[in-house]
């Protein structure tokens, strides 16, 4: 255990360190369960031990004619009803965070949160500010303090929006359109990526966000406006197509001419028109 | 389908020029030894052709070790891959493609064959039977999986392997993304063997129900043939439902249907439930007889009965109960809402409750017991702590909003091989140990044995347990690779050492193999280790008929009461009636493949001469008059004194 602690640094385990209200909430929550675990194989350890020393067959023991009990009512209600017990202990607040992820953040819900759409496409991140009308490829501004409400869907194979300091994943599938509120509570710059296979470029589909105070946000947010290229069709087509690209930004989204939530379709058909030997993909 | 012939052998890394040669190598060297020794008779007569559930149970084990060979040999691949960032030993595809052959293999081919070998070993034996219900039937299910295993193993050196993961998700797995044949191996080759685990299942489930010795009431069924019932309970539930989705997908593929397509309504996150409904009762068809192997060799090694036998038995079947109800937690980040989520957490957590009785009721077993270190003990007793280990994190993973953390992580990876390594696995290597000597007259090397038992053993937690922490630190599953910057350098360093020490604990079982055939002490009185069930009672090795005089059971440990009785009983035979051995099953299964093959590459003619070839021995079997024969009374009296 504590060579594993040394080996990784405490702070290295993304999960356990987190920076926003959604994966501190996760963090509580299975630190309560590690507490229990820890109980429950803490007892089965020292029974083991203590068993398989003190019963072990020696020379000196050879006549010894075990007792053929058959079981003990006692006992056995109590090893049924104590995980029963850790069982509602485990339970209610599993159900508690679950129903509370739903929602935005209590402590920021009465901001209103920023909508950002992330879709997934073999194997790239698109992410669409509907409200800036900001489109960014592979990098995302977030402010702090703020939630944001993720709409997540894909344009092909199924994969899932990860940020793990910022809190756990949720799946991007084409057809569908999922939802997903995270926030970070400070500045600063984050790991994402996807975490659901999705085939030979997987490894690499991954982005970065970068969390700012509001000022720097919006001044991010106007910047883009004014000097980012417009997003148009022929470019996006050319994001459909399989393989990585860079971090790129634009100044209109793709949101006017499809919504993958409800045209799964649309980088199949893409696909077969474009001839991927000869148009790069972007 | 047009392939070219350079794309139709896989081609492009020396490795597979490797696997390709030593194919060849050893494919030439088995004709050659079988064709020098003149054994080709000798194979048909006794093995191929057999419909005794002993010799089909060896059959399952061996090719069970060959397959864990195999999907060993993929494992250590991708800990080689992993051990240093970017590292260039696999692309990615490759990669892709061990991983998801490693899975399938392992769980399809390796762990439910192992354990069903057993069960058609011991089982019968155990329940004072002949043989099972349907011998021929069990001939059908042995060379079916069979077939299927080989169909999908060529796929390495013969258009490529499936590389959508052994959960072969769609669309990844559907034409639109995947369009290389290797997704038809996996559908074809499990729709195959799956139609023997079926068979299984029913075949195991009637010889229990009705093959029973006299005198063994239900209450007292070893523990192995209750959990192997509870199973056969599950294949028959579950297996249907794989056997649809599959189906389903392959018209997909084959015939351009749009069952879980992007394109014209298709339906993927279906195949996500069908997947999980028949995959949550599939990891308990391959704990739940783990479960009865490591209570049967406890008790006798503990020299004392079962502790709680009653509640054991309630909680395998609320374990089966509850395994149909907690498919959702395979994918909690899939949008359901709070209550769908939270129902399936709880009910997934409630198996803990079982489990746990499980746990205590093995130590107490324990408990004043006089307990004899064998090797076969050493697994299980190595079970005991390293399952809970497996368990308890499978209870955090059960809590949906913590899950969202763990999900598709290292995490995942490292709960379900502690449960799949030191449940199954370890079940299949006791077992062995413990019936090696019934099978073959003469134990394993105790020595050896457990050598390779603490190399296996260390290796195994030195490989998994640093997984958790790689999974808290944000490491995904299956990924080729890595970099730097992750910080998840030593840990995986640490896991790869782990693997060598888990692959020379294989190589030291393969050699025990070898050494104890050649120099082991025979014997053949029948119970080397004071064994407390029916098997026991045959001589060894066992004849064919199993039992000259069908066994009458006084309780539970039928063979312990036996043998304190000590009263003679009256030797007495009568003929016995034994089924013929047949032709047709490995025909069969062989046309099956052919079959399988052409559909594969969508060679339509290949695939439709194949499944004439099926017909035709369903047919021919239809028009089999063969009813068996009769072993005459002094045939029966001159084995059975052989044995004096
Ligand atoms: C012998 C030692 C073993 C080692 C070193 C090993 C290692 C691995 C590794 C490295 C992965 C891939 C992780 C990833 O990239 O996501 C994996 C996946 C897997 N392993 Fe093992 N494994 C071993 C034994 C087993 C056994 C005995 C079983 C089952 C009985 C098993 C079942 C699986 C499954 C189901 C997967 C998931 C495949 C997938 O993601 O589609 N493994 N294993
Ligand atoms: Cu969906
Ligand atoms: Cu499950």
């Amino acid at each position: 255990m504590t060579t594993i602690a040394f080996l990784t640094g405490c702070s290295e385990l993304a999960v356990l360190d987190p920076k926003g209200p959604v994966a501190l909430q996760q963090k509580d929550l299975i630190m309560w369960s590690i507490g229990f675990m820890l109980f429950i194989v803490t007892v089965v350890f020292v029974l083991f031990t203590l068993f398989i020393v003190r019963y072990r067959e020696r020379p000196e023991n050879e006549d010894y004619e075990p007792p053929q009990d058959e079981g003990n009512k006692l006992l056995e209600v109590i090893w049924t009803v104590v995980p029963v017990l850790i069982v509602i202990a485990l339970s209610v607040p599993t159900v508690k965070t679950i129903y509370a992820l739903e929602e935005p953040p209590k402590a920021t819900s009465h901001k209103d949160p920023l909508v950002i759409h992330a879709t997934s496409v073999d194997w790239k991140w698109i992410f669409t500010y509907p409200e800036q009308e900001i489109e960014t490829v592979n990098y995302l501004h977030i402010p702090e303090d703020r939630p944001i409400l993720f709409k997540l869907t894909s344009a092909d194979s199924m994969a899932a929006l990860w940020i793990p300091r910022l809190g756990g994943q949720e799946y991007n599938m084409a057809g569908m359109e999922t939802e997903i509120y995270l926030q970070a509570d400070e500045p600063g710059t984050y790991k994402g990526r996807n975490a659901n296979f999705t085939g030979e470029g997987f490894a690499e589909q991954k982005f970065t966000v970068t969390a700012q105070t509001k000022e720097e946000f919006e001044q991010w947010v106007e910047e883009t406006q004014a000097s980012a290229p417009k997003l148009t069709k022929e470019k996006y087509d050319r994001l459909m197509l399989k393989g990585h690209t860079g971090k790129h930004t634009f100044s209109s989204t793709h949101l006017e001419w499809v919504d993958h939530a409800k045209q799964p379709d649309y980088a199949i058909k893409v696909r077969e028109k474009l001839n991927p030997d000869h148009d790069e993909p972007f | 389908m047009n392939l070219e012939w350079d794309e139709f052998f896989v081609t492009g890394e020396p490795l597979i020029y490797a696997a390709d040669v030593s194919i060849v190598l050893t494919t030439i060297a088995i004709i050659f030894v079988l064709t020098y020794f003149k054994k080709w008779k000798w194979l048909w007569r006794e093995w191929l052709t057999t419909v005794d559930h002993k010799k089909i149970g060896i059959m399952y084990i061996f090719a069970a070790l060959l397959m864990l060979f195999r999907a060993g040999v993929d494992a250590l691949l991708m800990r080689a891959q992993l051990t240093v960032p970017n590292s260039k030993i696999l692309e990615g595809q490759h990669y892709n493609e061990i991983f998801t052959t490693h899975g399938t293999i392992m769980i399809i081919f390796m762990a439910m064959p192992f354990l069903i070998g057993l069960i058609n070993f011991v089982v019968p034996l155990q329940i004072g039977a002949r043989d099972v219900a349907y011998p021929f039937l069990n001939a059908v299910s042995f060379w079916t999986f069979f077939m299927g295993a080989m169909l999908f193993n060529i796929s390495f050196i013969i258009g490529g392997s499936p590389s959508a993961g052994w959960t072969s998700y769609v669309p990844l797995a559907g034409d639109e993304l995947s369009p290389d044949p290797g997704q038809n191996f996996y559908l074809i080759g499990l729709q195959i063997a799956g139609i023997g685990t079926l068979l299984t299942g029913i075949n195991f489930l009637v010889t229990i129900l009705k093959m029973r010795a006299p005198g063994m009431t239900w209450m007292r069924m070893p523990m192995f043939t209750w959990s192997t019932l509870i199973t056969m309970i599950l294949i028959i539930f579950a297996f249907p439902v794989l056997t649809v989705a599959l189906a389903l997908m392959t018209f997909d593929r084959l015939f351009g249907s749009h069952f879980f397509t992007l394109a014209d309504g298709g339906l993927p996150m279906l195949w996500a439930n069908l997947f999980w409904i028949w995959g949550h009762p599939e990891v308990y068809i391959v704990i739940l007889p783990a479960f009865g192997i490591f209570s049967e060799i406890i008790s006798t090694f503990a020299r004392k009965t079962l502790f709680g036998y009653k509640a054991m038995v309630w909680s395998i079947v609320a374990i089966a109960g509850l395994s149909f109800v907690v498919w959702v937690h395979h994918f909690f980040t899939m949008g359901a809402n709070a209550a769908v989520n939270s129902f399936f957490s709880i009910t997934t957590m409630m198996i803990a409750i079982p489990t746990g009785v499980k746990i205590f009721n093995w130590l107490f077993t324990l408990y004043k017991g006089r307990i004899k270190m064998t090797t076969a003990m050493l697994w299980s007793l190595a079970f005991i702590p390293n399952f809970t280990i497996g368990g308890v994190t499978g209870v955090m993973l059960a809590m949906a909003a913590a899950d969202y953390q763990y999900h598709n992580t290292y995490f995942l990876v490292a709960h379900f091989h502690y449960v799949l390594i030191s449940g199954t696995v370890f079940a299949c290597f006791a077992g062995l140990f413990f019936w090696y000597p019934k099978m073959f007259g003469y134990k394993l090397n105790e020595r050896l044995g457990k050598w390779g038992f603490w190399f296996f053993m260390i290796g195994f937690n030195v490989t998994f347990f640093p997984m958790y922490f790689l999974g808290l630190a944000g490491m995904p599953r299956r990924i080729y690779t890595y970099e730097w910057a992750d910080g998840w350098f030593n840990l995986n360093v640490v896991a790869s050492i782990g693997g060598v020490g888990m692959a020379i604990g294989f190589v030291l079982l393969v050699y025990n193999i070898y050494w104890s055939f050649r120099h082991a002490e025979r014997e053949n009185e029948g119970d080397p280790w004071d064994g407390r069930t029916l098997e026991w009672s045959t001589p060894t090795p066992v004849p064919f008929y199993n039992f000259a005089i069908t066994p009458t059971v006084k309780g539970l440990d039928a063979y312990i009461i036996m043998k304190k009785d000590r009263e003679q009983q009256e030797k007495t035979y009568k003929p016995i009636h034994m089924p013929s051995y047949s032709g047709l099953p490995i025909i069969m299964s062989a046309a099956f493949f052919i079959s399988g093959f052409g559909l594969v590459f969508k060679w339509w003619w290949i695939a439709i001469i194949g499944l004439i070839g099926v017909l035709v021995t369903l047919v021919l079997r239809s028009f089999d008059y063969d009813e068996g024969y009769y072993v005459q009374v002094e045939e029966i009296e001159r084995i059975e004194n052989a044995y004096k």
